[in-house]
């Protein structure tokens, strides 16, 4: 039986297709990472499985209960950290656990050990009698994790666990989700970071206007995108266009542009790749900051797979929000 | 399978005991924030406070038609507005717990389904009992006397509190829909205002022209106020008593299920 098995589901909300038709089967103890720009599903799919969203066709289960018709039992087994840090400011962060553990069902006592131990576990033993409003992102996003594992969770959701977060508290949180799945927790994440997925999950599906486009580990995907690439890049942005024109004959295929800097050759060697293309660029006097021979990234994936990019662009071009959010601007 | 059995062991309890029991950890968050934060105590007394002490000297004087002491007929009056301008905070801070994705968070969790909402209005209904509490305190330095008994005086309070509590559902099942902090505001407030002042809250309904006075006895704040301030001036209770326990019953009938609802679909 899957942790997680989704038949068939789609979401409207009213014209907007936010789900079409999704299918997912993920194995007990493993890390699945749904993949996607903003507003491709992600967060619909999460609020499905979770019970907060009812689904308007198909069938879902999780730890083998029904999303419609179990959804009290489910809720028994899930833990659910959602995009946004849900940890309450007024309360310390010990009483936050705390709380969330009665809620859950646990006596006093038994709340009470809960609370020491996760935040001893999440290194905020130190923070545990200072209210929220004091705490650093990073901590709240670590003290809403713990919030998440409360109940022993036999499948966890972390929603965009590191969006927001400065570089350095999001390695620290890689690190400490990969521990928990280490404990055996199957985990559902959703992220827009092609380096997130690629790090967390075994396997990845990748979503995109509510279909799901493409599925398999992060080696599968980037063996759909074909072999390695030889990424260049220019140090004059407006001969970009001139260095893809140089390099034509000396990859596999033809090279493409990608940002205002970056020329992409498909190699299918590497053997001579590299001083054809410093030789050409030379004798057409274009200048490199940087060149590399390198295997495809999950960004080349999505470029593959939807014809535009996976990050920031993507967000701000104008696909419709298929996913409406309360207002939340400028909270951080 | 340890932890799935336990769940639905666990599970058999979705029931009276568990809406009780989640029911007390919300109204002890809720009520937590007034001791962390004095400030909104203090903030949220000195309005009524200052309601008592205008009415009584800036209109004290010039509303007529009041027989007897103004302050003894006004009080009553600021009881019932304090509750209903209270319970406008119920739908605020529901939209803010929803802006900071509490409630996502606890609509996750196997918690009973209607204690996050019963846990506010509870709290709100606390936070106004004490209010009220401080206005009779202020009233009594400035001349209010109850004229009944001490369970005429509480029972006026607590029915005034009631009724806010009732209200307090309105203002649940607007904070829920409306989804914004500053709409929920706005929203929640903008029909209390003509309904707590065309009433008989602070002038006898007799002298507002005839068109107003119809509707204005046909105001629950005014069959509210009725009852109060029978009780405490210790005349005759009945009939606006049951008036106003028939509101107060009707309210939460239509207004708890709806806000519920909208609690459960709320995201």
């Amino acid at each position: 039986m899957g942790a997680i098995e989704v038949e068939g589901v789609s979401k409207n909300f009213g014209e907007l297709c936010a789900l079409d038709n999704i299918n997912l089967d993920i194995e007990p103890g493993t890390v699945y990472g749904l993949l996607g720009p903003n507003g491709a599903g992600k967060t619909t799919a999460v609020r499905i499985l979770t019970t907060l969203l009812d689904l308007d066709s198909g069938r879902a289960t999780v730890a083998g209960f029904d999303v419609a018709t179990q959804a009290t039992q489910l809720r028994h087994v899930i833990g659910l950290a959602g995009q946004y840090a849900a940890v309450d400011e007024i309360l310390t962060g010990w009483e936050n656990i705390e709380m969330v553990a009665r809620l859950y069902g646990f006596n006093r006592r038994e709340s009470a050990r809960r609370g020491d131990s996760l935040l001893e576990r999440f290194e905020l033993a130190d923070a545990r009698d200072r209210q929220v409003k004091t705490y650093s992102g990073g901590m709240r996003r670590r003290l809403d994790l713990a919030a998440s594992l409360v109940g022993d969770p036999e499948v966890l959701f972390l929603d965009e666990p590191t969006t927001g977060l400065d570089p350095r508290s999001r390695f620290a949180l890689w690190d400490t989700i990969e521990q928990l799945v280490d404990g055996g927790t199957t985990l559902m994440l959703t992220t827009q970071y092609l380096e997130e997925a690629d790090r967390l999950a075994h396997r990845i599906g990748v979503i995109d206007h509510g279909e799901l486009i493409a599925e398999g580990t992060s080696d599968e995907l980037k063996g759909k995108v074909g072999g390695d690439v030889l990424a260049l890049e220019i140090a004059d942005a407006s001969q970009t266009a001139a260095a893809a024109e140089a390099v034509r004959n000396v990859g596999s295929e033809a090279p493409r542009i990608e940002g205002a800097n970056d020329v992409i050759v498909p190699v299918s060697t590497h053997v001579g790749v590299i001083t054809d293309a410093v030789r050409a660029l030379d004798a057409a006097g274009i200048k490199l900051t940087d060149l590399a021979i390198r295997r495809p990234t999950l960004d080349d994936v999505f470029m593959t797979l939807t014809g535009h990019r996976a990050e920031a662009e993507a967000a701000a071009d104008s696909e419709p929000e298929t996913e409406p959010r309360r207002k939340r601007g400028g909270r951080r | 399978m340890t932890t799935v059995t336990e769940a639905v062991r666990r599970n058999r309890d979705m029931s009276a005991g568990r809406l009780w029991s989640d029911s007390v950890v919300m109204t002890k968050r809720n009520l937590l924030k007034y001791p962390r934060i004095p400030t909104l105590l203090v903030f949220s007394t000195i309005q009524p406070i200052m309601f008592v002490l205008l009415f009584t000297y800036v209109f004290g004087g010039a509303i007529g038609g009041v027989s007897g002491n103004y302050v003894d007929f006004l009080l009553p009056g600021i009881f019932a507005q304090t509750a209903i301008f209270g319970s406008t905070q119920t739908g605020v801070g529901l939209a803010e717990d929803m802006h900071k994705g509490l409630i996502e968070r606890y609509r996750s969790l196997p918690m009973s389904r209607s204690a996050v909402l019963v846990g506010r209005t509870v709290s709100d209904g606390v936070r106004n009992f004490f209010v009220v509490w401080l206005m009779t305190i202020v009233g009594y330095l400035v001349g209010f006397r109850f004229h009944g008994n001490i369970l005429q005086s509480l029972a006026a309070m607590l029915l005034a509190v009631l009724f806010g509590f009732a209200f307090s559902w309105i203002s649940a099942f607007i904070g829920m829909t409306v989804n914004d902090v500053e709409t929920a505001q706005v929203a929640g407030f903008v029909w209390v205002f003509p309904l707590t002042f065309a009433s008989s809250a602070f002038v006898p309904v007799a002298s507002m022209p005839g068109w107003l006075q119809g509707l204005t006895k046909a105001n629950p704040v005014t069959v509210t106020v009725d009852a109060v301030r029978a009780l405490v001036l210790n005349t005759p209770v009945t009939p606006h008593i049951w008036y106003s326990l028939a509101w107060l019953i009707g309210i939460l009938l239509v207004f708890v299920p709806l806000a519920v609802r909208a609690y459960r679909r709320a995201v």
